[in-house]
């Protein structure tokens, strides 16, 4: 591992990383104790891709997330309480509850949403880099997607419009070779993804997802040459999904060999080594971090355990800016 | 008052808002010259190449993209160059367009128009000339104006593009070239405000489009035999105007429902729906629906003819509930 962060930027990685990987096996628990309803996915392994990349971000800067997102909500600056309170489908989640884990966003921070709908936010892209070229501000749009994803023509579509136009765009594939129960050498031709970014005329590179400061770092180069008005990129972070696709997965399409393989490329414990190393970090201060983050998300529990449940009416809300008429 | 044709009123309805507010841009494919129907014709002189798009042959991109920017402070208007190809776009408009805001839980406008050039003619065949707005008024979360007339066309488009959500604009492809008295001062025609097309007394025609045409024409030929019928235009379907049709149905008793798409699952039956929970009491007789037969349109001129509902058809209609 390099790095080109700063001590407090690597601080604040670790604690983001943390903090995901905490959130993620307590939504876990809650999930299988019946505390959270519909469908959940979750980014156990995958926590650096989503803190290399929102870690070289702004919070004005805008994410473009996929239905694993919760990861990308958290690393972006969402409330925890407010995330929590969704996945419960409580009147106080981020989405009032019209969202849920799919499908959860918060505008406040840029992230304009999960996607229920792989490869979505490709072609919303394009749409988010041209505003902020036309509003003349200096922000840049990310869309992160699956592997699975980038085999969906709204891929191709998004990344030929953003290159067309030099929008301020960054691509991420977020690989973990696996789209569901089909894996990706039995899915995607050519065999990288990153490849394809040639073929558009745009940098295209591929990296250790589990290295959240190989991430970081390329994720700042092309959020800089976003900036600079060069256009997009598209980077292809490999990484290991730990968990089964959704929860209650049974997994029958892969042998335990993968999860023992992320367990020895954990990007958390990844970048704790890297940073004791540098005496940045020491046991008792990763065990300050561990409380510190177990509080906040037991205050996001308690929050969303105390919350109301949306009022039935509010079924009817939030579908127009204003009703003047009876539908 | 300018006499204006529908095209031509679109585009004036498009410089002005333009003109008005710099979020406000054009995208789509040939728009440039406003090819093929000339809506957007000599926008590229006043608002340059920046507001005024040429898109790639990318469907789903060009109206994503159109949705990105809507979420992030600008007012983007797709011209669909046919209305047939938003298939090719579907998920951004059924899964993502439609359902930003409530999914969001209400964080997000999300102001944008989708302009789509549909219905029949010109033997265009059966990728180029469906009437497709009874699709979308099956998803909730948008709001579809249909215009007959120029007057209307620039007064609708106006303010759908002013409006905090996202708007479709269906323009009859055969109703650009026809002319009619545009106002010379600023007009803006609210969503969900039908307009009496022409007042009668015995039945009521109900019509979108082209079939408006086709119902005045109608109203024309059963005047000579002493029938007064009224043309009913709900100028939008969502919001609809559920006070002017049901108090055009309290006058006449007797009510016909003319569209051009296919009969099965139309707008007409969605309207007939409301006229009924509205005002039963007051219908004399069962609903008249005129409408396309359930096949694509064909290409053949006769074939296309027979798949066109015309002025007869709704002459027709309009004796069968009088009788
Ligand atoms: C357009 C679309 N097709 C299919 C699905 C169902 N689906 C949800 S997740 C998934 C696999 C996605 O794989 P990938 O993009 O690699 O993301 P990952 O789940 O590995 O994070 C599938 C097929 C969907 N949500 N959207």
């Amino acid at each position: 591992m390099t790095d080109t962060a700063r001590p407090d930027q690597l601080l604040e990685m670790y604690t983001a990383m943390v903090r995901i990987r905490r959130f993620e096996e307590r939504v876990r628990e809650l999930y299988a104790n019946g505390r959270i309803p519909g469908f959940i996915h979750l980014s156990i392994g995958q926590e650096a891709v989503a803190v290399g990349v929102c870690a070289a971000l702004r919070r004005d800067d805008y994410l473009l997330s996929t239905h694993r997102g919760h990861g990308h909500l958290i690393a972006k600056g969402g409330s925890l309480r407010a995330l929590m309170a969704e996945l419960y489908g409580k009147a106080t989640g981020c989405c009032k509850g019209k969202g849920g884990s799919m499908h959860v966003a918060d505008a406040s921070v840029g992230f304009l949403g999960a996607n229920g709908v792989l490869t979505a936010g490709c072609v919303l892209a394009p749409g988010v880099g041209l505003s902020i070229q036309l509003r003349k501000t200096d922000q840049v749009a990310v869309a992160i997607f699956g592997d699975g994803a980038a085999n969906r023509g709204p891929f191709h579509e998004g990344v030929n419009l953003a290159a067309l136009w030099r929008a301020p765009v960054v691509f991420v594939c977020e690989n973990n070779w696996w789209a569901s129960t089909t894996a990706h050498a039995v899915s995607t031709a050519g065999g990288s993804i990153a490849a394809r970014a040639a073929g558009y005329g745009i940098p295209g590179v591929a990296l250790d997802g589990n290295d959240g400061l190989a991430v970081f770092k390329a994720c700042s180069d092309a959020v800089a040459r976003a900036r600079r008005g060069e256009g997009p990129s598209l980077i292809e972070a490999q990484t290991i999904r730990w968990m089964g696709h959704y929860e209650g997965d049974p997994q029958l399409y892969r042998g335990k060999e993968e999860a023992v393989e992320g367990r020895r490329r954990d990007p958390v414990a990844l970048l704790r080594d890297y940073l004791e190393g540098k005496k940045l970090l020491d046991a008792a201060h990763v065990e300050l971090i561990e409380t510190a983050v177990r509080a906040e998300i037991e205050d996001a529990v308690a929050f969303a355990e105390a919350s109301p449940l949306p009022d039935s009416r509010a079924a009817l809300e939030d579908l127009f800016a204003y009703y003047p008429w009876r539908e | 008052m300018a006499l204006l044709d529908y095209a031509g009123a679109l585009n004036l309805a498009l410089r002005e808002e333009m003109s008005r507010d710099p979020r406000v841009y054009v995208i789509g494919e040939d728009i440039v010259l406003g090819v093929p129907f000339g809506v957007t014709k000599g926008l590229i002189e006043e608002f340059g190449p920046e507001r005024v798009r040429n898109a790639p042959i990318s469907e789903a991109a060009i109206v994503g993209s159109a949705l990105g920017a809507a979420l992030t402070g600008m007012r983007p208007v797709v011209d669909m160059h046919f209305a047939d190809f938003v298939t090719c776009a579907m998920d951004e408009v059924a899964n993502q367009i439609a359902k930003s805001r409530y999914m969001f839980g209400g964080q997000v406008d999300c102001p944008l128009v989708l302009r789509m050039p549909y219905g029949i003619g010109k033997s265009a065949g059966g990728h180029h000339s469906n009437s497709v707005e009874s699709w979308f008024l099956n998803i909730p979360g948008l709001k579809i104006a249909i215009p007959s007339t120029p007057r209307d066309a620039r007064g609708l488009l106006k303010t759908a593009i002013r409006d905090p959500d996202p708007v479709m604009v269906f323009e009859h492809r055969g109703l650009y070239r026809v002319v009619g008295e545009v106002p010379d001062d600023e007009e803006l025609i609210p969503l969900g405000c039908a307009d009496v097309k022409r007042p009668g007394e015995d039945v009521t025609v109900i019509a979108t489009a082209r079939m408006v045409h086709a119902a005045l024409e109608a109203a024309d030929l059963l005047a000579q035999e002493g029938i007064s019928a009224e043309v009913v235009d709900p100028r939008s379907l969502v919001p609809l105007d559920r006070e002017t049709l049901a108090a055009s149905v309290a006058k006449t008793h007797r009510i016909v429902i003319a569209e051009e798409g296919p009969i099965r699952g139309g707008a007409g039956a969605w309207l007939a729906w409301v006229v009924m929970e509205e005002c039963f009491d007051d219908l004399d007789a069962p609903i008249a629906r005129v409408a396309g037969p359930n096949v694509p349109i064909p290409f053949s001129p006769p074939l296309e003819a027979a798949c066109t509902p015309d002025a007869e058809a709704v002459v027709a209609a309009c004796r069968q509930v009088l009788k």
